[in-house]
This record gives structure tokens, C-alpha cells and sequence, in this order.
């Protein structure tokens, strides 16, 4: 027990970057969560899976440009990709999930090749640098003050728009045609929701690499969805159990030593597990 | 004045007509019955009366202060996803959603007109209740109850009772013609043509032929037989 107690101590809040990559887990997995509700309600999980891809092959790009922060190239390249995609996927449903196929491993190879062909100076190890792109830093202690900065600065002003439009993505997500037909303007809130999931793409990259953003954007609404039936409800369970689960994946990482991304996605797939067991016995009791 | 009058419309998607020729119009108090078969192109026409499409050619002209966005909707039942967490609650509060403007959330006197919905067809009993576990009655009152918050102006209802048992289905008529009694205009998409002779006033029928006109002269014209090869109509 004490064991645990100081590894967490000198492995993570020893430091005040300890507290706050907390933080910018705790506020980058409640944004996901948020999103994700719309995103597999609207059957648009693959589009966040796509752009994860597209914000590696930035970053890629970013880093062999040598920028010291690498989302002032990879914010609006998957923001420019979430616009374009959502567009083709409400035209034609086949060609674009083609497209986004196509994005997606395009971005990725392109990304891998870069980063073979110009090796950054400062890790040395390509190796190493993919797979902390893809599957997010080994230990978030890493992230420096003004990373910090931008993530909290960017998860409040996405959280503080998902809450501001709450009714209006709702509608918009339930029913768009009816919405249209009654003057809204859903064409600005599908806007609004794709740049949102761009920004919390690129957020979630740090986080858990690019690979596993799905995860946390899906896991928390999908777990959610099994127990609870209204709008409501599943967002905010949906945001109660991403922030928990979080929380605990990064505390546990630094506790049995692994990596933080892989260790949220290991809590997440458990917790979802539990919540369609839950399910399951209370749809099985109601009939 | 009318309310809405269509002249000579084309529509259909991607520049393909699915249907063409087709003038109507729609005066306070009308009920109008839109009949044809399957796949005749009515659910496209109204949705380019809605605004969700654009003609491919024609007019629509809305008058005596309607505006465009101030027709409520009761769309075809597949238009709704199955095991969309929801309550029937948030449903029909989202009727309201085009009248808050810029505000985020509902306010009370709109949740009190919410309230008042649910009392009036007969579905208060339901409010905490999860929209899909309802039959499909109970949904089409539901999403009948949110058109009507969005207007009484005009109701456009696609296949309306589509699915539903005998008694339900009358229910439903009984509740639409009430509304419209009560001042609701009405074009109701539907495949029974007894229920269009019975509760229309007006009929358009959309197929190889075109026809619109009143029920009587429908009935003269066609003598019931609209369906088929003997939708014989002149234009
Ligand atoms: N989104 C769409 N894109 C292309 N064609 C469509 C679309 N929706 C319907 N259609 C076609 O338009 C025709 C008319 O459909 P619809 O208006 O739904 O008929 P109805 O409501 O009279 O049964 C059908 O042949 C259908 O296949
Ligand atoms: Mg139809």
C-alpha cells in the first residue's frame, strides 16, 4: 500500500507537471466523450478514425519541418480534413467511406515514410518517435507548459461549445431533416461539430497516440449507451465515465508502469464490458 | 391568398426527375390528401416543399404570412434511427429549438407549451419514457406533438399511420382531423385512398399523371379507381 502511495507520489504529483498532465487528461477525455456521443449516434465513428491518421501524418509533417509545437501544423490540416470529410459522408455514403479510407492510410504512410526520411535530431530514435506518435508519450509528464496551456485553453472553449449548442446538436443528431425543415441551420452545427472533433483529435494525440483516440472517444458513449436510454443520461454518464476512467488509467500507469494511452483503453474496454453486462440484466429483467 | 402554392414543379435528386408536373395549392383550413404508389416520388416532393431538396424546376411560392420554415414535419417513420437514446420529452422539447434563436437553453413558458402538447395528445403519461421503446402509435403522437410545437400553421404528415392496427390508425385520423378543425392546414401523404376521400377536402395524386383538385372532382374523375392503369386523370 505505501508502495503504491510513493511511486505515485515521486513517479507523478512530486512535480507540479504531474498535476497537470492530470489535468489535461481529465479535460481532453471529457471533450472525447462529449463528441463521441454525437459522432456514433450519427454512425461517424469511422471519421474520427480516419482523422486520427490525418493528425499523425501532420505531426509527421511538423516534426520533420522541425516545429517545437507540433499542433500549430496539425490543428488546421485535421481540421480542413474533418470539414471536407464530414461533407462527402452526408452526400454519398459509399464514396465517403471510401474517402476517408483513403485519407486515413494515405495520411499514415505518408506520415511513417517521413519520418523515415528526415529523422528528427532530438530523440534519435525513429522507432521510438512513431510509436509514442501512434500510441501516445510514454508518461505524460512530459508535456511542456505551454502544451499544457493550449490543451486546457482549447478543452474549455470545446467544452463551453458543446454545452452552448447541447439542444441544437441534439436535434440536429436526432432528427437533421426535421431540423432543417424548422429553420435550423444544421449545415453550421455539423460545422461546429467537426471542427470540435478535429481540435480534440489533435488534443487526444498527446494523450493516447493516434491509433487509440477512437477508443476514447467511442468507449465512454458506447458504455453509456448500454445502461441508459436518454439523451441526457448518456451524455453525461457518458463524460462521468470517461473522466473516471481516465483519471484512473493515468494513475495506474504510473503505478504498474505502463503506458499511459494502452493503460486508459485497458480501463475503458473493462468498464464497458461491466456497463453491457449491466445492460444486459436490466434489459433481461424489464421483458 | 394561398398558404402554398407549387407551380409546375420538377423534382427529384442529382438533376434525375422522379416526378414533374405537379401544381397545387393549399389554402387556410385545407386538407390535403397526396396519393400515389410507392416510390411515385411523394416523399420527394414534400421534402422540396420543406426545403430539404431543390427543385430541379418550378416554383413554390408561400403567401398570407407563412413563411418556408414555418411548416411542421411528421417525417416517414424510417427517418427516425432505431436505439437513439432519447426521451420522449427531449423529442418534443426539440420542436420548440427553432424558436430559441441564439438562447442555449429551453425556458419555462417553453417547457409549459411542451407540457401542454403532451396533455393535449394524450402522451403526458410517457414523457420520462425512452422514444424507441414506444410502439409505433405512440412515436407517431410523439413526433406529431414536436411538429406542433415548431407550427400550427400548416402539418405536413408522411404516411402517418404507416404500421400502425386498425384502431390506432383511427385514432390517429380522428386526432389529425381534429387539428384541422382546430385551424391546423394539413397535406397528409398516404396510401389509403378510403381515408383521403373520407377526411381530404383536396386530393393530389402523383404518378404517370398528375392530378389535383377536390375531392369530389377526384372521386367524378377517377371513380375511386386511382391506382393502376385506370389513373386515367387529365392534368
Ligand atoms: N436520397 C435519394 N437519392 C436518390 N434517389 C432517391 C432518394 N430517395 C428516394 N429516391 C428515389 O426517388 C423515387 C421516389 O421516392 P419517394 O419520393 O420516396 O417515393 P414515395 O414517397 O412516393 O414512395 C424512388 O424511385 C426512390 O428510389
Ligand atoms: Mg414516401
Amino acid at each position: 500500500m505505501t508502495e503504491i502511495a510513493e511511486r505515485l507520489y515521486y513517479g507523478f504529483f512530486y512535480l507540479p507537471t504531474g498535476i497537470y498532465a492530470l489535468i489535461v487528461s481529465v479535460l481532453v477525455a471529457l471533450c472525447s466523450s462529449l463528441l463521441g456521443v454525437t459522432l456514433v449516434l450519427k454512425r461517424f465513428s469511422f471519421i474520427g478514425d480516419g482523422l486520427s491518421h490525418v493528425a499523425f501524418g501532420a505531426m509527421a509533417v511538423a516534426a520533420v519541418v522541425g516545429l517545437t509545437n507540433q499542433m500549430f501544423i496539425a490543428m488546421p490540416v485535421t481540421i480542413i480534413c474533418a470539414v471536407l470529410l464530414l461533407k462527402a459522408g452526408g452526400r454519398a455514403k459509399i464514396r465517403g467511406d471510401a474517402s476517408v479510407a483513403l485519407i486515413s492510410v494515405g495520411a499514415l504512410a505518408v506520415g511513417y515514410l517521413l519520418m523515415n526520411l528526415f529523422p528528427s535530431s532530438a530523440s534519435g530514435s525513429i522507432s521510438a518517435d512513431v510509436c509514442s506518435t501512434l500510441f501516445g508519450s510514454y508518461a505524460l509528464v512530459t508535456l511542456t507548459g505551454a502544451e499544457v496551456w493550449l490543451c486546457v485553453v482549447l478543452s474549455v472553449v470545446a467544452i463551453t461549445l458543446f454545452i452552448l449548442f447541447y439542444n441544437k446538436i441534439f436535434a440536429v443528431t436526432f432528427d437533421e431533416n426535421f431540423a432543417v425543415a424548422t429553420g435550423i441551420k444544421a449545415n453550421l452545427y455539423n460545422l461546429i461539430t467537426a471542427i470540435l472533433i478535429a481540435v480534440v483529435i489533435v488534443l487526444a494525440m498527446r494523450l493516447v497516440g493516434s491509433l487509440l483516440i477512437s477508443a476514447l472517444i467511442i468507449f465512454p458513449a458506447i458504455s453509456a449507451m448500454r445502461v441508459f436510454k436518454t439523451f441526457k443520461s448518456v451524455t453525461l454518464c457518458s463524460a462521468i465515465l470517461s473522466v473516471i476512467c481516465t483519471a484512473f488509467g493515468v494513475l495506474l500507469s504510473v503505478v504498474i508502469d505502463t503506458p499511459v494511452g494502452p493503460t486508459i483503453v485497458c480501463v475503458d474496454i473493462i468498464v464497458f464490458f461491466a456497463f453491457w453486462l449491466i445492460g444486459s440484466l436490466k434489459g433481461g429483467k424489464a421483458k | 391568398m394561398a398558404l402554398l402554392t407549387c407551380k409546375n414543379l420538377s423534382v427529384g435528386y442529382d438533376g434525375v426527375a422522379v416526378a414533374s408536373g405537379i401544381s397545387f395549392s393549399l389554402f387556410s383550413g385545407d386538407y390535403l390528401a397526396v396519393i400515389g404508389e410507392n416510390g411515385a416520388g411523394k416523399t420527394t416532393v414534400m421534402k422540396t416543399v420543406l426545403g430539404l431538396i431543390k427543385q430541379i424546376s418550378g416554383e413554390i411560392e408561400t403567401g398570407d404570412g407563412l413563411k418556408r420554415n414555418e411548416i411542421g414535419y411528421l417525417p416517414q417513420q424510417t427517418a427516425v434511427q432505431r436505439d437513439f437514446p432519447a426521451s420522449v420529452w427531449e423529442v418534443v422539447l426539440s420542436g420548440r429549438l427553432s424558436k430559441i434563436g441564439l438562447r442555449p437553453f429551453y425556458d419555462k413558458e417553453e417547457k409549459r407549451l411542451a407540457e401542454d402538447m403532451l396533455e393535449e395528445l394524450n402522451i403526458a403519461h410517457l414523457k420520462k419514457r425512452p422514444y424507441h421503446e414506444l410502439s409505433g402509435g405512440q412515436q407517431q403522437r410523439v413526433l406529431l406533438a414536436r411538429a406542433l410545437l415548431a407550427t400550427r400553421k400548416v402539418l405536413l404528415l408522411d404516411e402517418p399511420v404507416a404500421g400502425l392496427d386498425p384502431i390506432v390508425t383511427t385514432e390517429m385520423y380522428e386526432t389529425i382531423e381534429n387539428l384541422n378543425k382546430k385551424g391546423t392546414s394539413v397535406i397528409m401523404i398516404t396510401h389509403d385512398i378510403a381515408a383521403a376521400k373520407k377526411y381530404a377536402n383536396k386530393i393530389l395524386y402523383i404518378g404517370a399523371n398528375v392530378f389535383f383538385g377536390s375531392k369530389e372532382e377526384f372521386i367524378k374523375s377517377s371513380d375511386g379507381k386511382i391506382f393502376g392503369s385506370a389513373g386515367r386523370n387529365k392534368k
